[in-house]
């Protein structure tokens, strides 16, 4: 089974998303996209200071199987990024709450973070599109 | 098999054969100095045994459809006729100079201008232009003549092409190239494009939408014609990939379905040799709305003869996307590929490609893997996934594909459509017999029976191969494709 934290919130595209005391939220795939795409080779990651809508493509995680788009799961302003992935991508698959995290926004409606799931309903969606 | 050394790691400095050194007296002493090296070029000192021995083992370590079966889905590695290639090395072909006068070289203009007319015959399309080079330059030419289509109309608010979530990933790659942003539409549980998340994205921002029909998943897409008129009522143009084109070659006709534009991979479909990089062609047709814009050269027929169809006979082309005609030895052998198949022999090789397929496909399900889309009649090609097999017997299929090189065979392409888990794309041609489809449905029973009894030597495969599994991280990370020398 694969790790995910219940202090978190996700994506159905496989996004995890954890809310700072600053207002931004902090964004990464979770444990199972990374163990699905397999050992990522490259990571690409947004403009810091761009803006995205909801569900927009804006990163690009490329493993040894496939190239996929990250979506972002909030609309807002990209405010950072983790440039050590440049070098490191693997550090997604190594740890990918933590070390691995992709981008950081600044999210336009705090309400917004309701759409998203929290880890129970998360567990059962990939538990469902495991069995289908 | 061993693995074969350098040819720079098999020379000795000063080595020179001189049993077998041609006498000659020619000197360089012609070449002025300031067109001289000053160092010595760094080139390997060998005889020429050791020439023709490194080369002619290094071909032998060749996995290809010559040696094995080569089930790659979405590739068609079909037997390529040797006839093709003996005639395509005619030396009033190969000896032809690309600027010789069209007066000179009307035998070579007559088989281009005929295989663009089979080729319009057999796609429905209107005209064809053979310049692009490959197939992902077909697809750039099919999207850039849709663009220049739009802005000749001042049509110019249209940013987005549609793209199937299940498309080749040079689809949208080509989207971009052209400048347009990419829309993806998510495949419905049939293996049919969603309708109804097409027609919420369709609208006046659409510029086209790119299909493969028969789809990456190896269905063919039933709804095409209401998809056709969907996108038409917006003002939007149809791109057909001819990726799939093998399963319905004179069966069925994209022009008849509505496709303005095609580009046909005729390194696949019309049977020259590819793998490893190329060389490929991918020719482009296209119906009423594209015919202004169609690439150049062009060749073109009158009372004449044969001649290049240039800028000042199609004004408004988007232009030349090579120096010269498009790969001519690669047209050359597809059109004797065309010519011998005539239109009954390419209704054929739809039939056989698609007969082959299902019966390997029902192979397989009978022998108990799980089939794709098990409802759907597959095209020229279909899908098993193995995800049971990987969370049962902890053996993905990466490692099948591995252990499929071990027993003879090509791994299919697995890992595609990303839609599918643990998939692999099977498409074995119609020039494979029963009993070769047969052994390689006993080479997947064999490995799965291998992986009960010890998971871990099928995840130690390849055994067989010049080399045994390799890095892939390190290989993508860290590319080395160039010998530096000593001096790195």
């Amino acid at each position: 089974m694969s790790n995910v934290p219940s202090d978190l919130k996700y994506a159905s595209s496989h996004e995890w998303v954890r809310q700072e005391d600053d207002g931004t939220v902090t964004v990464g795939i979770s444990d199972h996209a990374q163990d699905s795409l397999g050992d990522l080779v490259f990571v690409e990651t947004p403009e810091i200071d761009g803006t995205v809508e909801a569900g927009e493509a804006c990163a690009v995680v490329e493993s040894v199987k496939a190239a996929s788009d990250v979506y972002a799961p909030v609309a807002g302003t990209i405010v950072d990024t983790n440039s050590q992935l440049q070098d490191a991508p693997e550090l997604v698959n190594t740890d990918p709450y933590g070390e691995g995290w992709i981008m950081r926004i600044r999210v336009d409606d705090p309400d917004a973070l309701e759409e998203l799931m929290d880890a129970d309903d998360y567990e059962h969606f990939i538990a469902e599109e495991d069995e289908g | 098999m061993t693995q074969e050394e350098l040819i720079f790691d098999l020379g000795r400095t000063g080595r020179y054969a001189r049993a077998q050194a041609p006498a000659t007296t020619a000197g360089l002493s012609d070449i002025p100095d300031a067109f001289r090296r000053k160092r010595r070029a760094t080139l390997p000192e060998v005889s020429e045994l050791q020439v023709v021995r490194h080369y002619t083992r290094l071909s032998q370590k060749n996995f290809s459809i010559d040696t094995h079966f080569y089930p790659l889905g979405s590739c068609t590695m079909k037997y390529n006729p040797r006839a093709c290639n003996s005639l395509a090395m005619l030396p009033g072909f190969l000896d032809r100079h690309p600027h010789a006068p069209d007066s000179t070289g009307q035998g070579f203009l007559a088989c281009l201008w005929e295989l663009q007319e089979m080729l319009a015959e057999v796609t429905g399309m209107r005209s064809v232009s053979l310049a692009p080079m490959a197939g992902a330059q077909g697809e750039f030419t099919g999207v850039a003549m849709i663009r220049a289509y739009h802005v000749a109309r001042g049509d110019t608010e249209r940013t987005e092409i549609l793209v199937p979530d299940a498309a080749h990933g040079t689809n949208p790659a080509t989207a971009v190239m052209c400048g347009y942003k990419v829309r993806e539409i998510p495949t419905a549980a049939d293996g049919d494009v969603d309708m109804e998340a097409l027609q919420e994205a369709v609208g006046p921002q659409t510029a086209g939408i790119m299909l493969t029909n028969p789809s990456t998943v190896g269905v063919f897409e039933r709804r095409i014609q209401e998809i056709a008129a969907l996108v038409h009522d917006a003002g939007g143009l149809l791109y057909y990939d001819g990726a799939n084109l093998n399963a319905i070659l004179g069966k069925a006709r994209p022009g008849d379905m509505g496709f303005d534009v095609i580009h046909i991979n005729l390194h696949k479909t019309f049977s020259t040799p590819h793998g490893g990089g190329g060389p490929g062609a991918g020719a482009v047709g296209v119906g009423e709305r594209l015919l202004p814009h169609i690439p150049v050269p062009q060749v073109g027929h009158d009372d004449n003869g044969y001649h290049w169809r240039g800028e000042d006979e199609i004004p408004q082309t988007i232009g030349r996307l090579s120096a010269f005609m498009g790969n001519a030895g690669v047209l050359l052998r597809a059109y004797v590929y065309a010519r011998m198949l005539g239109s009954n022999g390419m209704v054929r090789v739809a039939e056989f490609a698609t007969l082959n397929a299902n019966y390997l496909m029902s192979r397989l399900r009978a022998e108990g893997f799980q089939v794709w889309l098990p409802e759907r009649r597959a095209s020229h090609e279909f899908i098993v996934s193995l995800k049971s097999e990987a969370k049962e017997l902890g053996v993905t299929a990466g490692d099948f594909a591995k252990r499929l090189l071990d027993l003879g065979y090509h791994a299919p392409t697995a890992y595609f459509p990303l839609l599918v888990p643990e998939c692999f794309l099977i498409e074995p041609t119609e020039t494979e017999t029963r009993d070769d489809l047969e052994g390689f449905v006993q080479a997947m029973v064999t490995i799965r029976e291998e992986a009960r009894q010890d998971k871990d030597f099928v995840k130690g495969a390849p055994y067989n191969m010049p080399v045994r599994r390799l890095d892939e991280v390190k290989a993508a990370k860290e590319l080395d494709l160039k010998w530096q020398g000593d001096a790195g």
